[in-house]
């Protein structure tokens, strides 16, 4: 099976983000390839430091509904962030950052983790890799 | 050919899936890559990925909850 998914991070919540990570990471270990573009709210997330440090996009109660969901998942046995983003990496997965978005935030690539980051870019590297995906999804 | 194992015990969605990948990806031709684990859903899914990478499934069994695939790269 080739084929390529291509993700709109456009949340910088931590389950959303979450979201993107599983299903990327499922598509490279299913021989697909997959590309992440992050834009908004989801490229806050690439900052240093940031990754995890998203809201839950429900229930967040101040942090709380967060902590929780965070125990759960830990007691469920469900892998980090961090971990998932290293093997997003390894399996040869994209990380796309939106050059807008960092010109809006005032964002600067030395902010970033820019030794992940293959390209700093706009919308036509997203409909570039978008128009020969077979799946694409905006989360 | 060596004889690779992976141990997903206690791991969850994404984990046994991305770690078989893993393994596949650096086993040479010929190699067997043996993985086990709990997670219910990968017993059915790791085939699948097998399937869709072109590889050769030897065998799955469960025992107590426990399943064990074998993979031929």
């Amino acid at each position: 099976m080739a084929g390529k998914v291509t993700i709109i991070v456009h949340s910088g919540d931590m389950d959303k983000v979450y979201s993107a990570f599983i299903v990327a990471n499922g598509a490279l270990a299913m021989g697909m390839e997959a590309s992440l573009f992050f834009t908004f709210w989801g490229l806050q997330r690439l900052k240093k430091g940031e990754l995890g440090k998203g809201p839950l996009s429900k229930m967040n109660m101040l942090g709380l509904g967060k902590w929780m969901v965070k125990r759960r998942m830990k007691k469920a046995g469900a892998a980090s962030l961090e971990r998932l983003l290293q093997d997003f990496h390894e399996l040869g997965g994209k990380i796309l950052a939106c050059d807008m978005t960092m010109q809006i935030m005032g964002i600067k690539k030395e902010d970033l983790r820019d030794d992940l980051i293959s390209d700093y870019c706009a919308v036509g590297t997203y409909i570039d890799e978008a128009k020969d995906s077979t799946i694409t999804l905006f989360i | 050919m060596a004889e690779i194992k992976v141990d997903c015990t206690g791991e969850t969605c994404p984990v046994p899936l991305v770690e078989t990948r893993k393994a596949l990806r650096k086993a040479k031709e010929g190699d067997i890559v043996e993985v086990i684990g709990t997670h219910p859903a990968s017993k059915k899914e790791i085939p699948m990925a097998v399937k869709a990478l072109g590889l050769e499934l030897i065998d799955v069994q469960e025992e107590g909850g426990m399943w064990k695939i074998k993979i031929r790269k």
